[in-house]
Parts: C-alpha cells; sequence; structure tokens
C-alpha cells in the first residue's frame, strides 16, 4: 500500500470511501509506483489476467449449451460448433484460449526463472504462482474430458489411472474418483462441476498473487532494491497500463490467428471420434503443454515412482527459492547461472518434444537423459552456483547505468568505466 | 486464591475443551463423509455387477471383448499352440509369477479384463512380442497368458470372477 492516505475530492465520493475503502484501493491501484525499466516480458501478468477472464466468459456461455452426459456431451458440443450462433467460435476461442494461457504462463514462470523474481522477498508470490499453475493443469485436464471424444476418454484413462499407483488405497481412490469401476458418467458430470469451479479458485488466488505482489512491489531485470516511490519508478497508471494494453493487442493478434485460421491444429484428431470404452487410439498424447511432464512420467521403467517422478518435477518449483543460493536475483548479472538457464529452456521443449513421440528407442534414451538434467538443475547446479558463481557487479539503482553515459543495460554491465566510476 | 485450586480450575477448563473440540470433530467428521462418499459408486453401477456371454460360436483362436461393469473383458478361446506356449514358461521367469493353471481352469478359455495394468489402455490382441497382447499406450507386452512380460505395467492383467453356467454361456461377475 502506498502511504500517502488519499482523500476523494467530491462529497459523496468522501461518504462513500469512508464506509467501504474502495476508492483508496482503486488510487492505489493507479498510483502503484513501478520500476520504470519492465520490459515486455513484464506483461504477462495483465495478459494471463486477460487470459482468465476471456476463459470464464466463454466457458459460462458454452455451459449454456452444453449437456454433461456420457450420451448426449460429444453430440451436445457438436450442436454448439453447428448450431448454436457463434457457437464455433465460442468454442474455438475457448479451446485456443487454454493453450494461448498455457503459453502466456510460461512465459511467465521464465521471465521469473531469469531474472530471479521468486527470490526473497516474494516467495510467497511465487508459491501461489505455482498453486495456480497446479490448478490451471487440473482445469485444463478436466476441460479436455468434457467434449467426450477418444483422447478425452482415454486422456481421463490414464491420468486418473496414475492415482492407482499410490500403494494400497490407490484403487480405492481410483475408484472413488470415477464413481464406478471405469471412466463413465458419473466421471463426466464431477469433471464438469469441478471444471465449472476451478477457474473461480483461480481468480481468488489471483488477487492473493497481485495483493502479495504489491507488498515488495515488482522486480525488474536489474534485479536490485528499489526506493519506492523515486526516481526509479513510474505509476502504474498511465504507463505501464498503456504498455501492458499494447503487448496484449500483439497476443491476440497471435491468440486470433489461431482461432481463425488453424483451430485445430493445437488439438488432436481422434477427439472428433466419440468416447469408446473398447478401443483404445493408437497413440495418447496430452495436450502440448502437458508433455514435459508426461515425458518425465513415461522415462521412469516403473509405475509408482514414475507418478512421484512427474509430481516431483512440478513440486520442486515450490522449492525453487531455498534451492537457488544466489543473492543475486538477475541472470543479466550472473554469466554462469544465465547460460545453464538457456540449457534448462532447451532441456524442457527436448523433454515435450519427445513426451509427443513413442516412449521406445532413442526417445526413450533422450526423455532419461532430459529427466535426469531436469532435476539436476534445481538439486544440484542452482544450490552449488550460488557460491561457486562470481558475478558481476550490481548497479546502485536503475537510473545509475543511465546516468553513467550509457542508456543500455547490457552495454553497461561489461562496461568497465562505469564500474570504475561507481567505486 | 491458593495455587493448587488454580490448577485444579485449569484442568477443568482443559477438559471442557478438550471434549468440546472432540465433540466438533465427530461432528464435523460426519457431516463431511456423506460430501465424500456421495462420489463412490452408487446403487445403479454396482447393480450392474454381473454379465453372461454366449460363446458358443467362437472357433479356437478366436476372442471376443465384452463390456462388464464399463471395462473391456477379454474371452479368448485359445489354440492347443497358445495353450503349449503359455504353460511352458518357467514362472520363475516372470515378473509377477502366476502358473497359467490358475489363471485359466479351462485351458481352452481365457477370461481376463482387457485393462494394461500400467494406466488402463485396452491392450491390442495377438500382438507383441509374445504373440498375446500389446499395449500401444506406452508399450507393455503381454504373452497369450495374458501376464506381464516386457515394458512398464506392474501385474498381469486381472482375471475377474466368472464362471460357466453351462457349456456356451460365461458369467462374469
Amino acid at each position: 500500500m502506498s502511504d500517502h492516505e488519499y482523500t476523494p475530492s467530491s462529497k459523496f465520493g468522501k461518504w462513500f470511501n469512508d464506509r467501504l475503502p474502495l476508492l483508496t484501493l482503486a488510487n492505489h491501484l493507479t498510483d502503484y509506483p513501478t520500476p520504470k525499466n519492465l520490459n515486455y516480458w513484464w506483461t504477462f501478468g495483465g495478459i494471463l489476467t486477460f487470459c482468465l477472464i476471456t476463459q470464464i466468459v466463454t466457458g459460462l456461455v458454452l455451459a449454456m449449451h452444453y449437456i454433461a452426459h456420457a450420451d448426449m456431451a460429444f453430440s451436445s458440443v457438436e450442436h454448439i460448433m453447428r448450431d448454436v450462433n457463434y457457437g464455433w467460435l465460442l468454442r474455438y476461442v475457448h479451446a485456443n484460449g487454454a493453450s494461448m494461457f498455457f503459453l502466456a504462463v510460461y512465459i511467465h514462470i521464465f521471465r521469473s526463472l531469469f531474472y530471479g523474481s521468486y527470490k526473497s522477498p516474494r516467495e510467497i508470490i511465487w508459491i501461489l504462482g505455482i498453486i495456480i499453475y497446479l490448478l490451471m493443469m487440473a482445469a485444463a485436464f478436466m476441460g479436455y474430458v468434457l467434449p467426450w471424444g477418444q483422447m478425452s476418454f482415454w486422456g481421463a484413462t490414464v491420468i486418473t489411472n496414475l492415482f492407482s499407483a499410490i500403494p494400497l488405497v490407490g484403487e480405492s481412490i481410483t475408484t472413488w474418483l470415477w464413481g464406478g469401476y471405469s471412466v463413465d458418467n458419473p466421471t463426466l458430470t464431477r469433471f464438469f462441476t469441478l471444471h465449472y469451479l476451478i477457474p473461480f479458485l483461480i481468480l481468488g488466488l489471483v488477487v492473493l498473487h497481485i495483493w502479495a505482489l504489491h507488498v515488495p512491489g515488482n522486480n525488474n531485470p536489474v534485479g536490485i532494491d528499489i526506493k519506492k516511490p523515486s526516481k526509479d519508478t513510474v505509476p502504474f497508471h498511465p504507463y505501464i497500463v498503456i504498455k501492458d494494453a499494447f503487448a496484449l493487442l500483439m497476443f491476440c493478434i497471435v491468440f486470433a490467428m489461431f482461432v481463425f485460421y488453424q483451430p485445430n491444429i493445437l488439438g488432436h484428431a481422434d477427439n472428433y471420434i466419440e468416447a469408446d470404452p473398447l478401443v483404445t487410439p493408437a497413440h495418447i498424447v496430452p495436450e502440448w503443454y502437458l508433455l514435459p511432464f508426461y515425458a518425465i512420467l513415461r522415462s521412469v521403467p516403473d509405475k509408482l515412482m514414475g507418478v512421484v517422478a512427474m509430481l516431483s518435477a512440478i513440486l520442486i518449483l515450490a522449492a525453487l527459492p531455498w534451492l537457488d543460493t544466489s543473492k543475486v536475483r538477475s541472470a543479466v548479472f550472473r554469466p554462469l547461472f544465465r547460460q545453464f538457464y538457456w540449457i534448462l529452456v532447451a532441456d524442457v521443449l527436448i523433454l515435450g518434444y519427445v513426451g509427443a513421440m513413442p516412449a521406445e528407442g532413442l526417445y526413450l534414451l533422450i526423455a532419461r537423459v532430459a529427466t535426469a538434467y531436469y532435476f539436476a538443475h534445481f538439486l544440484i547446479i542452482l544450490p552449488v552456483l550460488g557460491w561457486k558463481e562470481k558475478t558481476t557487479p550490481l548497479p546502485l539503482s536503475i537510473t545509475e547505468p543511465v546516468l553513467g553515459g550509457s542508456p543500455n543495460l547490457a552495454a553497461a554491465r561489461s562496461d568497465e568505466k562505469i564500474e570504475k566510476t561507481i567505486k | 486464591m491458593s495455587d493448587q485450586r488454580d490448577e485444579k480450575k485449569t484442568n477443568r477448563r482443559d477438559f471442557l475443551f478438550t471434549a468440546t473440540a472432540a465433540a466438533g470433530a465427530v461432528g464435523v467428521g460426519a457431516a463431511v463423509w456423506p460430501l465424500v462418499d456421495q462420489m463412490n459408486p452408487d446403487a445403479s453401477v454396482k447393480a450392474l455387477a454381473s454379465t453372461e456371454v454366449d460363446v458358443s460360436s467362437m472357433q479356437p483362436g478366436q476372442s471376443l471383448t465384452v463390456l462388464w461393469r464399463g471395462k473391456p473383458v477379454f474371452i479368448k478361446r485359445r489354440t492347443d499352440d497358445e495353450i503349449k506356449k503359455a504353460r511352458a514358461v518357467d514362472i520363475n521367469d516372470l515378473k509377477h509369477p502366476e502358473k497359467d493353471e490358475d489363471r485359466a481352469k479351462n485351458p481352452e478359455w481365457l477370461v481376463m479384463l482387457g485393462i494394461c495394468t500400467h494406466l488402463g489402455c485396452v491392450p491390442l490382441t495377438d500382438k507383441g512380442d509374445y504373440d498375446g497382447w500389446f499395449c500401444p499406450c506406452h508399450g507393455s507386452h503381454y504373452d497369450t497368458s495374458g501376464r506381464i512380460r516386457k515394458g512398464p505395467a506392474p501385474t498381469n492383467m486381472e482375471i475377474p470372477k466368472y464362471e460357466f453356467v453351462n457349456t456356451n454361456t460365461i458369467k462374469i461377475g
């Protein structure tokens, strides 16, 4: 919260604000001091809010036409596509919206990894983000089941069977999740209910995520603490609002390209075949955004350990603020970390690729190496780097490299003259 | 007030707190259980517990897939060759040691759940390295007795409860 007290100018405003300080909140949000060097990687928070609202709005109207019953779900989706006014548009926006949501969240997460935004004092923001990410995966998975196509049905079967790997109670838990002895109508109706619920849980967590962000304020590309408000900050409105709006516009162009030109490219053709419990599709693959974790699951030859490895791959992120022992946040000043960061990016992309391929031969070998490296990055490389790495000198403020003669941070970093002027 | 009386008073308060909390916990538990248990299989699902199948038209080597409790069941009338193969295996070589004699009471007929024990896909019949079943999802190979021989599946395919009602009819469940 900003330190200064806010008083509304109008009499009614003052009367209202004394009873419910909404105007104080609005004032806090518009005046919120933001580091002035935020680059476009920082615009994805706003883009993600847009994605969430898009999914909620399109989902709400789709639910007016969709029927959650094993006998009718598939044809009700076709009904939406063919008969409902603009139904095709609403469904394509919702289906591709999920992919766009994940695209944005991955950029958001990797921005955080690069600039060390998860480090003290922002651990809670980061952990809330991981919980949101987990809920997003649950919502996306259950949403994919609703059209009741072949991929829906068999995806649901494979994923719910992951729980059967739990010793002793696994089978009972799976039966409980299904509401029967296999994925069937009871499973579909409960998935629909939960798919409807989760976005609102995410919305609540997003409020906490932003609240927690507004306590320490944004991290920034230089990754140093800054005084707020000061010469290093600008008010959120209009500076950041306009930048976010521009980035959102660019993002929407990509979004629209998928919706209008390639609405099915991210989906799977098998999902246009109605669910058949007697025939498993030749090749089951999850949606693209889950592929790296799917690759980790399949790379372990043991059922229980495969599930444990997959879950650990996600949960290890929650421990990241403590695994990364370096005091320097931004990768800009960490020459070694920067290289390992890009190796990790490549590693995750490789995992995603092999996750889409059959689990055999060379693909399996690659998946195993990439899985091992993924864990090594977090459990070995990051803790060791923290005390082995020699970081480059940090500037004293955001403005300093600019006043020191170079407007370019990257150039300033390697410019020894500036270092001397600091001394 | 003496110390002793003070202590006594605290003890009594403690007892009341604990008793109230315990009663409260039981009450909350009783209220939550119906919310949890409603997700378990309901009466209509349980009512479909058994299925009868007419197998009179099946020739040796043929197999049939029927739906029981929403799950596929493989019924295979095995050839002599397949039976021989299944019985010739040394059970110590198996990941999940089970004798074929125990899996198929009547050696000609193999009745089992057509569900891969890895993650629940339906394996393909007469495929794989052991001429039994092959699961396309994650590459598990089963032999002619439905036993896991290669791949990530932890156990053999399950044998459901079944019986021959007469020579032509199998009752599953």
